[in-house]
């Protein structure tokens, strides 16, 4: 498994276009710049290999490409859920930096205690709390909005699977639209998920929080730039990254990181962030992607007819062009 | 030196967070313990605290801040009432699981429904499996020095395991007494730096709140009890040191009258006092003895065997019941502790006070009267006080 994200990370095949910090369109091993940005990665491993997940899990990726970005001297709170079962399993741990895991809906909550006494003690220490999309958007929201508006100098990075993949892919309110889930299955009156999904950036962002941004683990640098950014914040930051899971998506282990793409590049997911309030997208497909292809490589998706595909379709360029009006 | 003051039981606590240089401090009000958090607010804005002040946004964040805290390293406070030591629940398994020597004071009152703001004890007696150390305090100055002893329990290495004083809603928060505040170097000697067992550190890192399987779960609960055993001895040598320092100790309990009585009344709380002044009024008339619990949990089992076996009737008075098996927790606990006597006293349990009902001196008589006559005849087990 980490096997397979390395090659994301350091080993950048040829077909690769260079799409992670401008948009000239050449293949990456022939890109100076990206090639140069890849070497500024950190090399150092803080989460280690050698844990449970399942086979192209996309949080590990997420943690691993944030705890790079955000660098050794960093604590990291962390929600219950796959990341937190996966990864501590007594005696062992996968995690080189400090952590603490309390209760599912407690990750901001923590870190919030676990900043105050940093700044008792006078230590200059990164705090991140991580969740999935339900430790986050559903019951840690109120202690992540309490952490938020009282400006705790911390990151908090929601990895959104969008469902509850630990307790075996329930909904949740960042499962998207007309998705199947075990407790939103689509039957012959139903079409899965009612609801389309919470928009958590933008209420965190409500919030007056100094540095939001969205990523996904196919855009690594832009990734890590982001958490970068929201580390050296000094007050609240908040990433929010997509994370596949192929267990609860139904799809193929060794095509997370493609899938993460295809979110992007069909504009069912969008990458942006907001600096102090100068809100940017900070990538556009340069084709655009029918969303048909980011939903046929899943099979919670694959009860969709023709007419919801075309629905899902209209929700997105909306809102899509509702984004390139506002940011 | 100690300075004399006529103080609210909020603020005798106040004053005991403010003496222990607790760094962080994560609450959110509830009555009747806003005064204690408003207080120390004061104390912080003013400086005359050094501590980083979270306000919450309810309860369970409380804890959690406190646990994230504690677990950076420094040390901590909180306080809590009723619905929100209800809402902490989750957590006080947590901080107590993973060693935390939190302190927190708990303004005991009724839990809803129907709403009541007023006191008795269900709230912490609810708590009682948490793990949590739970010290119930009789008077304000009494407040004061087990929020300073509890520190001091709690962070002793073969205990590490999060501490509740529990002080009487309005009956001792908002009920001004003369006390004694200790010299600052008098705490200062009896309490000393904080030096965490293991704490979160980039230099040393350690993953804490970890994932146990079967296989491993039951040794850590195992080792939560043999610290809870080991509190039995850190309360005792705490009290006896604090007593060297300011003159004064409690005890695990306290004994008043118990020599040769044949009626003993076990209870905790501010509610003792009135039970001490009918004991003495009736001197002569009944031979009625008092058994104080203040160290709840740990339950120090041996000695209360000890204190009840040879009376004829014990009597226990409380604040709580647990609705079904129709008494007390406290009860419940004594007539457990001691069945296995070959020759054992008559246990009865009165259920009194709840949802903040005075507790009268003749309510105080008539459970005397009471236990005088169940050392001859058959009488209820259980007897509601106040039902009308």
């Amino acid at each position: 498994m980490m096997q397979e994200t390395m090659q994301v990370v350091v080993d950048t095949p040829s077909y690769i276009k260079c799409r992670q910090v401008c948009k000239a369109n050449v293949r990456a091993n022939r890109c100076f710049k990206f090639k140069k940005n890849l070497e500024a990665v950190s090399g150092d491993e803080l989460f280690a290999p050698g844990h449970s997940a399942c086979a192209g899990c996309g949080a590990t990726v997420a943690v691993r490409l944030a705890l790079k970005a955000a660098g050794k001297n960093t604590i990291a709170t962390n929600a219950t859920g796959c990341l937190e079962v996966f990864s501590t399993k007594y005696p062992e741990t996968a995690w080189r930096v400090p952590w603490i895991h309390a209760a599912f809906e407690t990750s901001a909550s923590v870190a919030s205690g676990v900043e105050a006494a940093l700044k008792k003690l006078g230590k200059d220490v990164n705090v991140i709390a991580f969740g999935g999309d339900g430790g986050t958007v559903d019951i840690g929201f109120q202690a992540l909005s309490g952490a938020m508006e009282r400006g705790h100098n911390m990151t908090y990075i929601c990895y959104d699977n969008e469902a509850y993949m630990n307790t075996g892919v329930q909904r949740s309110g960042s499962t998207p639209y007309g998705s199947s889930t075990t407790t939103s299955p689509a039957g012959s009156v139903s079409i899965g998920n009612k609801r389309p999904k919470k928009d958590m950036p933008q209420i965190i962002a409500a919030h007056g929080v100094d540095y939001v941004a969205t990523a996904s683990i196919a855009f690594p640098l832009d990734y890590m730039k982001k958490v970068k950014k929201a580390v050296a914040t000094n007050g609240p930051a908040y990433v929010h990254v997509l994370a596949a899971c192929p267990t609860g998506w139904g799809s193929a282990s060794e095509r997370s990181i493609e899938i993460c793409r295809l979110a992007v590049d069909s504009g069912m997911w969008v990458l942006y962030e907001i600096d102090h309030g100068d809100a940017r997208i900070t990538y556009l497909p340069t084709k655009k992607v029918p969303v048909i292809e980011y939903l046929k490589t899943q099979k919670r998706f694959r009860h969709l007819k023709a007419e919801d595909v075309q629905d899902i379709q209209d929700m997105i360029d909306e809102r899509l062009k509702r984004y390139s009006n506002e940011i | 030196m100690p300075r004399g003051d006529v103080l609210h039981g909020s603020r005798a606590v106040a004053e005991a967070v403010k003496l222990c240089d607790v760094d962080v401090i994560a609450a959110y009000p509830i009555t009747p313990q806003t005064h204690i958090v408003e207080d120390l607010a004061e104390f912080v804005a003013n400086g005359e605290l050094d501590a980083e002040y979270v306000l919450v946004e309810s309860e369970h964040s409380a804890m959690s801040a406190c646990i994230g805290a504690s677990a950076t390293g420094v040390r901590t406070f909180t306080a809590t009432s009723s619905q929100g030591l209800a809402l902490m629940h989750e957590m006080l398994f947590i901080a107590s699981g993973m060693r935390l020597p939190i302190v927190m004071a708990n303004a005991n009152r009724a839990l809803s429904a129907p709403i009541n703001i007023w006191n008795d004890q269900q709230d912490s007696m609810s708590e009682r499996d948490c793990g949590w150390i739970q010290l119930y305090c009789e008077t304000n100055q009494e407040t004061l020095d087990t929020t300073i002893q509890a520190y001091r329990i709690s962070e002793n290495k073969k205990v590490l395991l999060p501490s509740m004083v529990c002080l009487d809603g309005f009956v001792l928060t908002h009920t001004i007494e003369p006390l004694e505040i200790p010299d600052k170097d008098a705490v200062n000697r009896f309490l000393p730096e904080f030096e965490p067992a293991v704490y979160l550190d980039p230099d040393d890192p350690m993953t804490l709140g970890a994932f146990a399987t079967p296989a491993d779960y039951i040794k850590f609960r195992f080792e939560q009890e043999k610290a809870m055993r080991n509190a039995i001895e850190a309360i005792e040598k705490a009290d006896r040191e604090y007593k060297k320092e300011t003159g004064r100790g409690y005890g695990l309990m306290e004994e008043y009258n118990t020599k040769d009585a044949d009626i003993i009344i076990v209870s905790m709380g501010s509610v003792v006092g009135t039970i001490k002044e009918v004991i003495d009024q009736l001197k002569g008339e009944y031979n009625v003895g008092l058994l104080k619990i203040k160290a709840f949990r740990p339950l120090p089992k041996e000695r209360i065997k000890e204190v009840l076996k040879n009376a004829r009737v014990v009597s226990v008075v409380e604040k709580d019941v647990s609705i079904g098996l129709g008494e007390g927790g406290l009860f419940s606990e004594i007539k457990g502790i001691l069945y296995n006597l070959d020759e054992r006293p008559k246990v009865l349990g009165f259920i009194i006070g709840l949802g903040g009902r005075d507790i009268t001196q003749p309510d105080i008589r008539d459970i005397i009267k009471l236990s005088k006559k169940a050392e001859k005849d058959v009488v209820d087990e259980v007897h509601w006080i106040g039902l009308r």
